[in-house]
This record gives C-alpha cells, structure tokens and sequence, in this order.
C-alpha cells in the first residue's frame, strides 16, 4: 500500500509473477501502475505490505538485487549529449556481469546510431536505448514502465521485438501500460488495475472469455431514442448490453446471427442506423464492461 | 582500456567531463570570465600618479581668485559653478567636494566616499598654503609600484579563488538538479551503481580542467599586469586542487536536496555572496569589524584566498598555509559526507 497525504495511490495490490513470464499490468492514467512497479523494484517505500523479488525482500539484499534486475523507467530523460555507445557504457560499468556493448546494440538495433548524441535520436531510438541500458546487465527481471507511451506504431512493433528477444532468451517481464494491443501481444499474465487495485487478472485470453462472448456490436441510432434493452437481450447469442456515449454496445457470441435480428429489430420499431461496428472483443472491451469507462480517453 | 571502460567511477567521471566540454557557453564562463574581470578591474585600478582632485567652487565674492588660487598645482581641478549646479554635481558625484567662499570657507563633501574624504585634506592644505601657512616639516612621497603590493596583485588570487569556487558550484549544483528533474537520478538508484561514486564522480571531473583554468588567470595575471608567482608550482597546486574538492563537496550538499533549477540558483547566490563579500576577494576583509573576524576566517573562500595570497605573492612554503588548508579540508569532507546522507534521489 502506498499514500501521498490524503490520496492512496496503491491498496491491496497482490499478485506473483512467475519466472520466465511476461506479466502486464493494464490501466488508464493515474490507476497506480507506475507506484506498483517502483514499489517492487524497490525505488519506493510502500507504506504497508511486503515485496519479494527472486526470493529476496530488500531489505539486506539491495546490491544483490539491484544487479540482477534490469530497469526502464517512465520518464527518465538521459544526458543528452553522450552518444548511444557512451551511454550503454555508461549503465553497463554498473554491473558485475555485462553484456558486450556491441550485442545490446545489435539487439535494440542501434548500431548505426553508436556515435550519434542521444540528442539527436527520435523518440522511438531513445526508447530503444533506454531499454538497452536495462538489458545490458543480462539481467534476470526486466521492468519495464510504459516503454511505448508516445510512439509511432512502427517504433512501438520495434520495442516489441527487443522484448520479445528478452523473453525467448528467458527473461521474465514485468510492464505497465495503457495500451491493451500491447498487453494482449505481449503478455502471458494480465493484472487490470484502476483505482490502486486489481479489478481482474489473468491471461488475455481468460479476461477476454470472462466477457461471455467474443466479439462487440456497437451501435447508435438516428433519432437517438434508445431501444429498450430487454429487447436487445433477447436477440440470439446477445451476452450483455451497455450504453456509453450515446451508443449502444452488445457483447455477443454470434456476430452473423445477432446483426440480422438486429436489423429486424430496428426495421420493425421504425428506428435507423447512424452508426453499425463489430470487432473482436478486446481487453479495452474488459476494461470498459468493468469500470464503465474507456483506457484511454482520446 | 577495458579497465577503465568498465570501472564505474571512470565512467561516471566521463560523463560529467563530457557534458562540459560539449557544452559551449559552460566553456565560456569557466574560462573567459575570470580573465575579463581582472582585465575589467585591472584597468580600472592601474597603477598611476596621484588621483586629480575634481572640485567646484560656488560662485560668490572671491571665487574667482579661489579657483586660480587652487588650479595652480597638478592635482586640483576646479571650476566655478551657481550653488544649485555646484550641488547636483556633488550629489552625481562628478566633483568630490564644494567649496563656498566666505568666511569661513565652507568645505562640503560626502565623507562616507573615500574621493570625499581625499578631496577635503588636499583641499584643505591648498587652501591653508594659498593663504600664506608654511609646513615646518619636510615630506617627500614615494610611491609603490613594486609588483606583489599592487591592488591588482592583492585581486589575482583573489579571482582565482572566486573561479574556483564559482566553477565548482555552479557546475556541481546544476549538474546534480538538472539529474534529478531529468529523473536520471532515480534512473540510476534503479542499477547498482554506488552513490559515492556518483558524487565523487562529480568532484573528479573538476579536475580535468582546472589547470588549465588555474593556469589561465595565473598567465593572464603575470603577462598582462606582471602580477608575480613566487610560491613553488607544487604548493600552488595542492592548494587550488584542496580548494576545488572543498568547493565541489559544497555543490553537492546545496544541490543535495533541490529539486528545481530556480531553487538551486537562489541557494548557490545565498551560499556565496557572502563569501564574495567577505572573505578577500575585491577587498581586504580586515575592514570588517573585529567581532566577525572568526566568523570570515572560518569561510572556505577565506581559507582559499589567504592560502593562495601567501603561496603567490608572499612565497611561502605550503606548510605555513596548513591553518587554511585544514579549513578547506574539514568543510570538504564534512560537506561530502553530510551531502551523503541527506541526497533526494528521486
């Protein structure tokens, strides 16, 4: 648990992380990924509960921990006018064991970059490079906080890969993020967290199936006038019914047989489509039929 | 190599040495500072004959031959003036003094401003001779120009220290605040990087250019105003290098909580404006009161001056500066350790 005055950042969060997994914890802006995951790499003190990584508590093991574990975090900015190669150097004289500075950079493929200033790299490249400097020590856990946040979609698949050399290498991974494509992609494990707690865990596919049904039926109509929801349960294979934002969603099993009585049923009340989407349910699909709102509000 | 690109002291030093030279303006006032300063006040104390004495007379019965009266020597330069201009002039400080005739001659001057005070004695005496006094005695001036007694021999390792101080400050503090805004800091509490590595790291990095800075003022000094460096090169060192550590320690314990670049620019002024003021640089701090001596000599920029002032201008061996260099040390390392304990790393 973790309080700033008033305000309880973090309450009752307990979870494992096994070894060689991936685990994420999802949630908006603000839910207490951030403290959680500083909490447990030891950057700060929880107020009550206890921590163990690898066995260990920090308490007694600081140094030993601290080589074995490797760390991106938030919002770090690093100095600016070292070059890429000078700042892997920099992290790996840190460690007792190390990679060689010439593999991290082929893995987070930056080798072209070696002698540019970090100045000088886009946002995705400082990225890579923030999560070279937490790999260079060939650690056993890698923490890594919202390492995407702000990305282009192409340099987001590139942070991916790296990690995803981690895991196959068997590292275990433990990330924070507001992007559910992420966390489904990347993740074994999922802790959804809003408030300071964990509303639901699993793995993606659990989460997913703890809807009832895999796809999502949004939809709104011209008028507006809404069309009762005993009438929307009804329709074949229809699981759930919410309202947000002035559309109607259904969660759904049978997409071919729910639109078809759909229309029927709007046909037969007089009422016509403004808007009709489908898609696979998502963990933004869980997160919503949990809280009510959206991750991210964009 | 591999040694030295591995050891983590190395590198951190590295890194520190490499955001300066990378950086331009840094450069600039490290070095360039210091020199047009003392070029600035070297001229503007250069060694010359007895200052002229700029006066007005109020217009008046016998002005006019009073003003003749007290032109005919070298050093006075008087003008007859109406007593409103007489006075705006004195106030702006263009004439040091007003003299209105009568009987009595009225002398007015501002005797807190030593070109007053200076003005009324010359004055004075003129008007004494012009009115027929004889000296009984006979004096004859000598006037030193010897190098090593000169205000700009008592102002070079005055600046010096100053430079040692300013740059080590300045370049500690921001570059520990400017860590932690950045959260690099908290980035590097993450890994096992060991704390006093980091914060020696900041220490050691002064050493790369200190000599060059040290050397810089020192040459400066000896060619341009043939300010003399008697002491030997070895004790000068050991000084400015006891100096530099003492001076970086006290960075990291005013950076050591500070968690903007406005808070720590108002700290580092707090903590060395006095020192600017008080312990020798500009001027000799025997003016201040007896009862604050203690206090003046216990400052680290006091300890600094004096020690340098000894070495460069009087030769002395650098065992007889040892009372100073105790001062540096004992707030050197009573600033480090403390620094130590009470570092915000987030």
């Amino acid at each position: 648990m973790k309080r700033y005055g008033d305000v309880t950042a973090v309450a009752g969060i307990d979870l494992q992380v096994r070894r060689g997994e991936c685990f994420g914890m999802l949630g908006p802006n603000g839910a207490g990924k951030t403290t959680t995951i500083e909490i447990i790499q030891g950057l700060l003190d929880p107020d009550a509960g206890t921590v163990e990584v690898l066995g260990l508590t920090w308490e007694g093991h600081e140094s030993d921990l601290r080589q074995r574990l490797g760390s991106q975090l938030q919002e770090t900015k690093l100095p600016e006018k070292l070059t890429v190669e000078e700042t892997i150097r920099l992290f790996r004289s840190f460690y007792h064991r190390s990679k060689a500075v010439d593999d991290v950079l082929q893995t987070v493929q930056l080798e072209e970059k070696r002698r540019a200033w970090v100045a000088k790299l886009s946002g995705g490249q400082r990225q890579r490079l923030s999560v070279a400097c937490a790999l260079v020590s060939d650690p056993d856990i890698l923490f890594l906080d919202e390492p995407t946040t702000g990305l282009d979609p192409q340099s987001r698949r590139q942070v991916w890969n790296v990690i995803g050399g981690f895991r196959e290498s068997g590292g275990t991974v433990l990330i924070t993020t507001h992007y559910m494509e992420e966390a489904e992609r990347l993740c074994d494990r999922v802790a959804v967290i809003d408030h300071g707690q964990i509303i639901a865990l699993g793995s993606p596919r659990e989460l997913i199936r703890s809807l009832g049904a895999d796809h999502v039926v949004e939809f709104a109509l011209e008028d507006g006038v809404p069309v009762p929801d005993e009438a929307l349960v009804g329709l074949p294979g229809v699981e759930h019914v919410a309202h947000d934002d002035g559309k109607t969603r259904l969660t759904a099993s049978r997409v071919h047989q729910v639109v078809p009585a759909l229309m029927r049923l709007l046909a037969d009340r007089g009422a016509s489509l403004s808007e009709l989407t489908t898609h696979h349910a998502t963990l933004e699909d869980v997160f919503l039929s949990l809280t009510g709102r959206r991750l991210r509000d964009e | 190599m591999s040694r030295l690109a591995t050891n983590p002291l190395v590198q951190l030093t590295l890194w520190r040495v490499r955001e300066f030279t990378r950086e331009g303006e840094a450069l600039f006032w490290v070095f360039a500072f210091p020199i047009l300063l003392a070029f600035a006040l070297g001229l503007a104390f250069k060694s010359r004959g007895p200052e002229v004495v700029r006066i007005a007379v109020e217009q008046g019965s016998g002005a006019v031959e009073l003003v003749e009266a007290l032109s005919s020597g070298e050093r006075i330069e008087a003008v007859l003036l109406e007593p409103q201009e007489a006075y705006s002039r004195l106030r702006t400080g263009r004439v040091a003094l007003v003299v209105k005739p009568g009987e009595p001659v009225v002398l007015q001057y501002d005797s807190t401003r030593s070109e007053g005070n200076s003005a009324r004695m010359v004055i004075g005496d003129a008007l004494q001779e012009a009115a027929g006094r004889r000296d009984v005695l006979e004096i004859r001036d000598v006037r030193v120009t010897e190098p090593g007694a000169r205000y700009i021999d008592f102002l070079i390792p005055g600046l010096l220290g100053l430079n040692i101080m300013g740059t080590g400050m300045w370049g500690v503090g921001f570059g520990i605040v400017k860590s932690r805004t950045h959260k690099l800091l908290k980035r590097f509490l993450a890994s096992p990087m060991r704390k006093s590595d980091f914060m020696l790291a900041f220490m050691l990095a002064r050493l790369a250019f200190l000599g060059v800075e040290v050397a810089a003022v020192l040459a400066f000094g000896y060619f341009v105003f043939g300010v003399p460096v008697r002491g030997s090169i070895l004790a000068i060192a050991a000084i400015v290098l006891l100096g530099a550590m003492t001076f970086s320690g006290l960075g990291l314990l005013t950076a050591s909580r500070s968690k903007t670049i406005e808070g720590i620019s108002g700290l580092l002024n707090v903590v060395m404006v006095p020192m600017w003021i008080c312990s020798g640089v500009f001027f000799a701090y025997s003016h201040f009161p007896d009862a604050v001596q203690p206090f003046i000599r216990a400052l680290p920029l006091t300890a600094l001056n004096d020690a340098l002032r000894m070495v460069l201008l009087d030769g002395a061996p650098l065992l007889a500066t040892a009372g100073f260099l105790g001062v540096l040390a004992l707030w050197g390392v009573g600033s480090f350790g403390l620094a130590l304990g009470i570092f915000r790393w987030h």
